[in-house]
Formats: C-alpha cells, sequence, structure tokens
C-alpha cells in the first residue's frame, strides 16, 4: 500500500506553488482599486457589464496620464455573488497592490456590502454600493464609509410612485388607483414594502404586494394574481431571471407590459432580451441612460476598445445599462480621487483620504459636460449627512432593440423618506454603540 | 521508526480505551494545539484569520455535524445549510432578546433549538430512506429559508432581513478583533471535536454505524433505529447549529437566510465526501481542501502572464475541477483526505524500510 | 370558480414541465439505478449549446442535431469516466459522483459558450387563447404536446423495440441480463443519451420560458419532488406527479398565500411530496423495496 496517488502529487504540487508566491514590482505612483467582480454564476450578465466599464473608464484615465500623474490600477478577484467569497477578497485585497493604496471598493452586492461594512469601517477603506446597498448608510454620520451613490431603495420606489402618478396626470390622481409590487423573494426584494405602505397611505392608492420565490423562473400564479386583480400598474422589484419570466407570464395572462415599471435591477438588456417580444414595451427606470453618444463612451472606445484592451468578451455589449454604470461609477470614484487629490496632494491616497473625496463630491451640470458624461450620470452633491447625492431617475422604455428614454429625471421625495432613514441608522448606531458624527463640525 | 508502536503496552483497561493510543499521536496532537493556540495568534495576520483560518474552523465544524448523520449514521441530507441557520438566528434572538446571556451560552442554546428543529424534519426517517429521506432534508432547507425571511420578527425588523452580530464579549473581554475571534472560534471548535471523538466511539456511535451499514441487521440484533436515528439528527443538528452562530458571529459578523441556501448545504456536504465518510479528522482536512482550493488556483492563475485567462474562465475552470475532483475522490478514494492521513501514517512506522 | 379552474389549468400545465424535466431522472434511475442530480446541468449543457449555435448561425435543423451529437458524446463519457468505475458502489456514492457531475458539466457549459443570457424563440406565439372566458396559453399548450408525445416516443421504445426489451431486463435485474448477454456499458450509454436527448427538449422548452441562463439547472429541484411523487422508476408516475405538483403549488399559492404569506411555492411542493411519502414510501407507482438480511 504505498503507491503515490496522482491525487497526492497534485496537493504537493499546489502546496509548492504557493511557498513560491512572491510580490512582484513595487510600484510608487499608483492608486489601486480592488475589485471583488463576478463574471460567473447566476448574476454574470451583471457582472461581466458592470466591472467591464469600471476597468474600462480607468484604463481610458490611465491612457489620458492617469489623475493628476498617478496611475489607475487594479486586480480582480472573482466572488460569483457568494458573500464569503467576497470577504475572503475584500481581505486579500484590501491592503492594496505592490505598495499601491486602495482607494474603495465596489462589491455590486448587497450581501458582500452587508458582510464587509463593518470591516470597511474598521479599516477606513470607503465601500461604495452605487444604486444598491444600505439604505440607512445614507446618514452619513453614523456611516462615514459607506456611500450607496445616486439612488438608494427608497428614493427608487418613490421616484416610481411618483412617476406614475405623473402619467396619471398629478399625484392627487393616484388615489384610489391599484398598484401591484411583485418582488423577489429575498432581502433586497422586501427592502421597499415599509415605505411603499407609507407611500401608499400618504397618496390614497391600493397596493397589493406579491412575492416571487427565488429564483422566480415561476410566476403563473402570481401573475394570475395580477390578472384578478387588475391594477393600473405592476411595479416589478425583480433580479436575474426572475424579470424575463415576469414579462413573458405577463404575456401569458394578457396584462399590458407598458404598464409594468421595472426597478433598477430590471434595467438592464439582460433582463429584457430573454423575453423576446414580450418585453416590447416595458418601462424601467435608470441612473443613465444607455447609449455610445456621450463624448466619454467615445473616448473609452477610441483609446481602449479600438486598441483591442476592452474589457467586454463580448463588444457588441459596449455601451449597454450595466457598462453604461461601471463607467458611471468609474467616473465616480475617480472624481472622488480626483478631489482628494485637490486637498491632499498628488500622490496615491489612503483609503480614509479618499473618503474625504466621496464625501465632498460636487459634479454639477458643467463638470458633468467637462468630463463628457453630461446626461449620462445625474447632478449629484454629497455631504457628511448625505451619502446618497442624487434620487433621480429617468424612466426608459424598450423597443425590442434598445432602451428609449421617455422622461426627464423625475426626483424621489426625499424630504419624506429622510426621517425613516435616520431613525434606522439611529437604531442601527444604538445596537452597535456608534456615537454618530457630528456633520456641523465636519469640514 | 517515526510511528514506532513497539514497547507501547497497555497495562489497564483505561490505558487501552484510551481515544489516542500511540505516544505519537497524543504529542503530535498536544502540539498541534499549542501551536493553534499560541504560535498561530501571533504569527497569522489579519487575513489569515478573517478569509482563511475562520472559515476552514466554521466549515470542519459543520462538516463534523454533517458526518455524524451522513458518514455515521447513513442518513443523506441536504439541509445542513437550514440548521445552520435555525442555529444563527436562535442564537442571535436569543443574545438580543434575552438580556444578560452569555454569548457561550447563547451559542449552546441555540444549537439546542436548532437540534429540536433536526428532530423535526428527521421524523421521517423512521419511514423513508435514502433518496426519498433527500427530500425531507430539501423541505427542511426551503422551509426554514421561507419562514426566517417571511416572519421579520426573527431578523429583528430588520428592512433588509440582515441580522448584524452584537460585540462579542465573553466575562468582559472582547473578541471582536480578528485574533480573538479566530480563539474563540477555535476553543468552541476543538471542544466539538474532542466531545464528537468520544461520541463515535462511544455504544451511540457504534448503533449509528450498524444502522448505516445495514439498518435492518441492526435492528434485528435489537438496536432502536427509532432511537438512534432520532439522536443522530439530533446531534448533527445541534452541531451545525452551533457552526451556524460561528459562521454569522463569529467569522462574517452579518448574515441573511439566503447565505444559508442550498449551496452552503453542497459545500458541507462536499467537504465530507472529499475529508472522508465517517472519519473525524476527515472534517478538518475536507474543509482545509474547500477553503484553500480556490485561494490556491487563484493565486496559481495570477502566475500566469496577465489576461491569458480572466477571473471569470477561472472560477469556471475552478467549477469543472472541483466536480472533476469530487469525482475522482469517489472513484479512487472513497475514503477521503483521511485515508491519505491513514497512509501516510503506515508508511511512517515503516519508515525508512519500505515493508 | 371560474378563476379556480384557471388555476387548475394553468398549474397542470406548468406541472407538465417539471415533468419533462424528471423524465430524464426516471430514465436513468430505471436502468442503472442511479439518481441524476446531473439532469438539470445537462438541460443548461443542451440549451446554451443549442442557443449559442443558432446564434452563430446554424439553421434550427442542424443546430438540433449537432447537440444531439454532443449528448451523446457527453452520455458516452459519462458511462466511461464515471459509472464503469463506479459500478457495484452504494447508491448514495453514485448519488454523490452526479452531484460532481452536475458541477464539471455546468462549468464547462460556461466555459464553453459564456455566461451571458440568451433569449430563444421556438415560433410559438403565446398569446393568451380565451376559451369561453377561460385563459390558456398556448406555449404551455405546445409544451404539453411536446410532453405527450415524448411519452408515447418513450413508451414505444420501450415497449415495442428490442432495445427496449434489453432496457427494461436491465432494469429487472441487472446481473440476469449480463448472463444472458445484454451488454450493460453499451445500454448505460444509450440511456444517458436518451436522458439527453429528454434533457435537450426540456431545455429548449424551459429555455424558451426563461431565457437561456444558469438558472435552467435549477428546475432540477422542482423535478424532485414530482419524482418522490410519481416514483422513481415510472414514466407515467413522473407525468401525474408533475400534474400533481404543478396544481398543488398554484392553488396554494393563491388560496393559501394571502393566508399565511406568500412565496410559499419554494416548498410546499417537497411538503407536499413528504406527506405523500409517510401515506406511500416507493411513491404512486414505485415499486416498493423487499428487504433481506
Amino acid at each position: 500500500m504505498t503507491h503515490r496517488t496522482p491525487l497526492r502529487r497534485l496537493l504537493l504540487g499546489l502546496a509548492l506553488i504557493t511557498a513560491g508566491l512572491s510580490a512582484g514590482a513595487h510600484a510608487d505612483n499608483e492608486q489601486y482599486f480592488p475589485l471583488q467582480s463576478y463574471r460567473v454564476g447566476p448574476y454574470a450578465a451583471g457582472g461581466t457589464g458592470f466591472f467591464g466599464g469600471f476597468i474600462d473608464y480607468l484604463q481610458y484615465i490611465n491612457a489620458k496620464g492617469g489623475v493628476n500623474g498617478v496611475k489607475l490600477t487594479w486586480s480582480e478577484c472573482e466572488t460569483e455573488y457568494v458573500v464569503e467569497k467576497g470577504v475572503e477578497c475584500y481581505e486579500r485585497l484590501k491592503g492594496g497592490l505592490n505598495g499601491a493604496p486602495a482607494a474603495a471598493t465596489n462589491p455590486l452586492s448587497v450581501g458582500i456590502a452587508y458582510a464587509t461594512l463593518d470591516r470597511s469601517t474598521a479599516d477606513k477603506l470607503p465601500l461604495i454600493t452605487i444604486n444598491h446597498g444600505r439604505t440607512d448608510s445614507t446618514d452619513g454620520s453614523v456611516f462615514p464609509y459607506v456611500f450607496p451613490l445616486q439612488l438608494n431603495p427608497y428614493s427608487e420606489v418613490s421616484a416610481i410612485i411618483n412617476y406614475i402618478g405623473t402619467r396619471e396626470g398629478g399625484a392627487d390622481k393616484l388615489k384610489d388607483k391599484k398598484i401591484a409590487v411583485l418582488y423577489h423573494g429575498s432581502p433586497y426584494g422586501k427592502e421597499t414594502n415599509g415605505v411603499l405602505e407609507t407611500l401608499a397611505k400618504n397618496a390614497g392608492f391600493e397596493l397589493t404586494l406579491l412575492e416571487v420565490p427565488h429564483p422566480g423562473n415561476e410566476q403563473q400564479s402570481q401573475w394570475l394574481n395580477i390578472r384578478r386583480l387588475k391594477p393600473d400598474w405592476v411595479i416589478l422589484r425583480g433580479w436575474g431571471v426572475m424579470n424575463p419570466v415576469a414579462l413573458k407570464s405577463a404575456q401569458k395572462v394578457g396584462y399590458p407590459v407598458d404598464h409594468i415599471i421595472g426597478n433598477i435591477w430590471s434595467n438592464s438588456e439582460e433582463d429584457v432580451v430573454p423575453a423576446g417580444a414580450a418585453a416590447k414595451g416595458f418601462i424601467s427606470i435608470t441612473t443613465h441612460p444607455s447609449g455610445t453618444d456621450f463624448p466619454v463612451l467615445q473616448g473609452i472606445k477610441q483609446s481602449v476598445v479600438d486598441a483591442g484592451k476592452g474589457n467586454l468578451a463580448d463588444p457588441k455589449r459596449f455601451g449597454t445599462v450595466y457598462y453604461n454604470l461601471g463607467v458611471v461609477n468609474g467616473i465616480l470614484n475617480v472624481e472622488a480621487v480626483r478631489l482628494a487629490q485637490a486637498k491632499y496632494g498628488a500622490k496615491p491616497l489612503t483609503g480614509e483620504q479618499v473618503r474625504w473625496g466621496f464625501e465632498h463630491l460636487n459634479l454639477d451640470d458643467a463638470r458633468l459636460q467637462a468630463l463628457g458624461a453630461k446626461g449620462l450620470v445625474q447632478p449629484l452633491k454629497l455631504s457628511c449627512a448625505d451619502h446618497e447625492g442624487g434620487g433621480a431617475v429617468r424612466f426608459q422604455q424598450w423597443d425590442g432593440q434598445r432602451w428609449n428614454l421617455i422622461s426627464d429625471w423625475v426626483q424621489a421625495d426625499r424630504a419624506l423618506l429622510r426621517p425613516i432613514i435616520e431613525a434606522s441608522a439611529a437604531q442601527y448606531a444604538k445596537e452597535k454603540g456608534i456615537s454618530p458624527r457630528n456633520c456641523s463640525q465636519e469640514q | 521508526m517515526l510511528y514506532r508502536e513497539a514497547g507501547q503496552l497497555s497495562t489497564s483497561y483505561a490505558m487501552e480505551r484510551r481515544t489516542f493510543r500511540l505516544r505519537q499521536d497524543r504529542v503530535g496532537l498536544w502540539l498541534l494545539l499549542g501551536f493553534a493556540f499560541i504560535a498561530v495568534p501571533w504569527l497569522g495576520n489579519d487575513y489569515w484569520f478573517s478569509a482563511i483560518l475562520l472559515p476552514l474552523l466554521v466549515l470542519s465544524l459543520a462538516g463534523l455535524g454533517l458526518n455524524l448523520l451522513t458518514g455515521y449514521a447513513g442518513q443523506l441530507s441536504l439541509g445542513s445549510a437550514a440548521f445552520m441557520a435555525v442555529g444563527a438566528f436562535a442564537a442571535y434572538n436569543l443574545q438580543l432578546r434575552v438580556p444578560g446571556l452569555p454569548l457561550l451560552v447563547s451559542f449552546a442554546l441555540g444549537g439546542v433549538i436548532a437540534a429540536l428543529v433536526a428532530v423535526l424534519f428527521g421524523l421521517p426517517s423512521l419511514r423513508i430512506k435514502g433518496f426519498y429521506l433527500l427530500v425531507a432534508t430539501l423541505a427542511a432547507q426551503f422551509v426554514v429559508e421561507w419562514v426566517l425571511t417571511r416572519f421579520s420578527w426573527f431578523t429583528n425588523d430588520n428592512a433588509s432581513g440582515v441580522i448584524t452580530s452584537p460585540p462579542l464579549l465573553i466575562a468582559g473581554l472582547d473578541f471582536s478583533s480578528p485574533r480573538g475571534r479566530y480563539l474563540l472560534t477555535l476553543a468552541v471548535v476543538v471542544v466539538l471535536f474532542w466531545l464528537g471523538k468520544n461520541l463515535v466511539r462511544s455504544e451511540l456511535g457504534r448503533n449509528w454505524m450498524a444502522v448505516r451499514d445495514m439498518d435492518t441487521a441492526a435492528s434485528v440484533i435489537g438496536i432502536r433505529l427509532f432511537k438512534a436515528k432520532l439522536l443522530a439528527f439530533a446531534i448533527s443538528g445541534f452541531y451545525l447549529g452551533v457552526a451556524g452562530s460561528l459562521w454569522a458571529f463569529a467569522y462574517l459578523g452579518t448574515v441573511e437566510p439566503h447565505g444559508f441556501d442550498l449551496s452552503r448545504s453542497f459545500q458541507v456536504l462536499f467537504i465530507i465526501i472529499i475529508g472522508g465518510l465517517g472519519s473525524v479528522l476527515g472534517n478538518v482536512l475536507g474543509a482545509a481542501f474547500i477553503v484553500l482550493f480556490p485561494i490556491l488556483l487563484a493565486n496559481l492563475f495570477g502566475l500566469l502572464p496577465g489576461g491569458l485567462i480572466d477571473s471569470g474562465q477561472l472560477e469556471n475552470l475552478q467549477k469543472m475541477l472541483f466536480g472533476a475532483l469530487i469525482i475522482a475522490f469517489l472513484i479512487k478514494e472513497p475514503e477521503g483526505l483521511a485515508r491519505l492521513w491513514q497512509r501516510f501514517r503506515q508508511r511512517a512506522r515503516i519508515w525508512p524500510l519500505r515493508y | 370558480m371560474q378563476f379556480f379552474f384557471e388555476v387548475l389549468i394553468g398549474g397542470l400545465l406548468a406541472g407538465v414541465m417539471y415533468s419533462l424535466v424528471a423524465i430524464g431522472f426516471v430514465l436513468i434511475y430505471k436502468a442503472s439505478g442511479v439518481f441524476n442530480f446531473a439532469q438539470g446541468a445537462m438541460v443548461l449543457f443542451a440549451a446554451l449549446t443549442f442557443v449559442s449555435l443558432l446564434e452563430r448561425g446554424f439553421p434550427f435543423v442542424w443546430a438540433f442535431v449537432i447537440t444531439l451529437a454532443s449528448m451523446v458524446v457527453l452520455a458516452l463519457l459519462i458511462e466511461k469516466m464515471v459509472l464503469r468505475p463506479l459500478v457495484n458502489r452504494a447508491p448514495i456514492i453514485l448519488f454523490m459522483a452526479t452531484l460532481g457531475l452536475s458541477y464539471l458539466i455546468e462549468g464547462f457549459a460556461q466555459f464553453l459558450w459564456g455566461a451571458q443570457v440568451h433569449g430563444l424563440e421556438l415560433g410559438i406565439a403565446d398569446e393568451p387563447l380565451e376559451i369561453r372566458g377561460m385563459l390558456l396559453s398556448q406555449f404551455d399548450l405546445f409544451a404539453a404536446g411536446t410532453a405527450a408525445t415524448l411519452v408515447i416516443a418513450l413508451s414505444l421504445l420501450f415497449n415495442r423495440t428490442r432495445v427496449g426489451l434489453s432496457l427494461r431486463a436491465v432494469a429487472d435485474d441487472p446481473l440476469a441480463s449480463l448472463a444472458i448477454g445484454i451488454r450493460l456499458p453499451r445500454i448505460w450509454a444509450l440511456v444517458w443519451a436518451v436522458a439527453g436527448f429528454v434533457g435537450l427538449v426540456a431545455g429548449l422548452l424551459w429555455g424558451a420560458r426563461l431565457g437561456v441562463q444558469f438558472s435552467l439547472s435549477l428546475v432540477v429541484l422542482k423535478a424532485l419532488p414530482v419524482l418522490i411523487i410519481g416514483g422513481f422508476s415510472s414514466i407515467g408516475g413522473a407525468i401525474v406527479g408533475g400534474l400533481i405538483i404543478g396544481a398543488a403549488e398554484k392553488i396554494a399559492e393563491i388560496y393559501l398565500g394571502p393566508i399565511i404569506g406568500s412565496g410559499i411555492e419554494n416548498w410546499v411542493p417537497y411538503v407536499l411530496a413528504l406527506l405523500f411519502l409517510l401515506v406511500r414510501p416507493a411513491g404512486l407507482f414505485g415499486e416498493r423495496a423487499i428487504e433481506r438480511v
């Protein structure tokens, strides 16, 4: 019984290889972005688009000479959208790369964001959860290192209700309308239920909440319910496979698709294309239009994609919703670094310094024009108390080929939401024993 | 020569019944424990604690939990993650709602509640077995996940349904740093492994093995299947429940019900397949393999010139390799990594001679 | 009342879709005693290969033929690399091997074709049909028709051909059939290939419903309770089981959902299957195992 199994040889080999791992060349003037990306698994479509856009924008900035001469560098770690893999990636990458300090983490996953929230604060590394994340982290006095940029979940539903109001001819017309919300059976899907009930009470519409169990590949009973109910509008808070199935099932029961409004995770090409013709006329919100006409995308096309360095495996996805979200995320990250450099000097910065940059982000139309992103990014102004900044969305409609914008920016009712957010943040602070910062004294 | 048994004679029944009869084993174990409790906290860094050692320890405990049920008592289960979830959420609510309850006590009570739930879903095992039993455990998986998301009471009405761990205070000492969380987990895991090792050598453990090997025969020789199977579910549930609490409190610091989904159950099952069904040590080896293998592979491909294989393809490759390895283990080494360790011992015993 | 029938019929038709996946299980279980968890991965692999070929400009028929051929190759490989070395091992071990197999196939499918989401149009309109005020889905009717055809074809194969005869012999007693000169490996490969074909059909129909993407491999979870109710070894049972599960989960979701909370479709089939098991431990049409010591 002494034969050596191939298995053991393999293990031995692997052990030797890790032992031989050593640090590479030392980099002096670089700022590092740890990317907890996901390119396989059920949500790969979102991950490849988003991180493709993000990386391409970083390449584009480097092609233009970096941020004040500081080059941007990054490395990827596959999370597969799985929480503990995301944590492992976070711990592996947070220390920077070859001496280049990490600027911020962008996991694009609610679960990973939650799991690294405390760690980010302890490690003084900003955690960016663009368009998603923990709603109460909008309150920067309790969550100094967390930034749900542009749009948190509460703002999202509020903006949708406001839009339905304008479609019906005024907010007062919402009274006695029926609105059904079809949500994903997960914490993400349930997050807005409480706020929707408040909104329903205020505006006087009749709200029906329908849950679709994860992963959502069977929705017949929910749609039969909708057929019986005959709501005026259906809000789709879906994720992944649930979206195309919802549209197909809607067709099956004969519900008009142009009265379904998708939320921020039901708004991409990947959500509608699998539904084929059933998706034609579907409306969804977006914080950033798709398309390639913006100067910044043209710039990326010229200096990155046409040079054969584009990150997308499928070049046809250039300018799609997820890709552009990645670009928007890149713009916001790089702008934060640029802003922080103005304060701390044009050198690689620590996470703590970059955090200052995020907190003082102030993108007005003039600045967006200069970046070539006017219309792509909404005007955004952050502060110590407000880590969201925007809270506005536009509405787009799918014509079978592409998304067409059908509205201007629609603002969420942020004044109404703010007390709810503050109460929730205060409860968190109490549970965790955090004493909130005093925002009036922050510089 | 390293493993010489010669001269180590038992002079009393107590010595004969020791868990580790060989002096080398005992010395090695103490050295290992000393290393884990004293040297590792000094040598390790945050990355090793929070990204490798903690999941490794917690998963080995979960593996042991499932191994007691599947590897020893022969009841296949795909509901491990559900019992972990019950343990985690029970411990969280106990901490939240019972003021002044010590942390370790709430871990243990969480385990007890998980054990009760496991017994409930184990009841059908008296009438059905094999693949049919899988369905009962899968039912546990889906029902628990649904209940925990459906009733927000379990998550203290958190809008996102996510629980965050309270400060890890034991007897006034704060274990919240990565090093502290490692030590806390290590202590719990070592105690439970010691119990588990003794359990499988006890009368109950032997009954389980009899049930596993042929339950009809076992009942003929007078083993009460009813009791043996339900105890297997209960004790397995307890271990998994404690593992779930550690996963939520000590490792991640936060958890949502979805964090304990079916793929976690598969993960635990793979640990015991790779580590070795019906082995205590195998759980640690299997967990080490599951935790380290992807990281090794990622590092390995990181050495290749950039862009040769992107991280998405790497993950697919990893998945393929994983599947292939599971099949390979089942074909070549059904007793898993634990068996490799046995072989190593055999060789060390006669080394440097060949025979 | 009309609404109730609408729910019932919708559920029955959805159940047929579950049966399609379950039939693949039954075939393999009957012939080789393997509970093949990789059936879901095979559905994914078939659908992904088919749709990728279609997108690369292959005509429908060719794409179908090539995919079928690759399913056959896959079946041969599985027989050679997995089943043969594991011959005579405990069923639980074989089951775990198919778990590994499903990882392998999922990884390979995505490695080969990428993880993008694809749309699949089979050219069947899904406008609702209104019959006496009741809503019926054309697509689901088509799926039901396909399943019926498949079942008839399979039962012809089993009952009217020589191959079918040996298949039944193997299912009945592998040792005896070996003794009379039936080549077990060949039968296994054949059965896996047929299961691959069933997987392809299921993949096309499910793919047209959901879009072709990773989640397709999750349909296996819906097929499990179907199998439990119908019994592992009966194709007719798979159909009946599918109908029961489909109807029950829809009715539960609509009439029970408002009382105890919605989103119960995931576990209702399992609890139902469990209740069935307590009454009939071998399913409706399964064979009762006789135990000897």
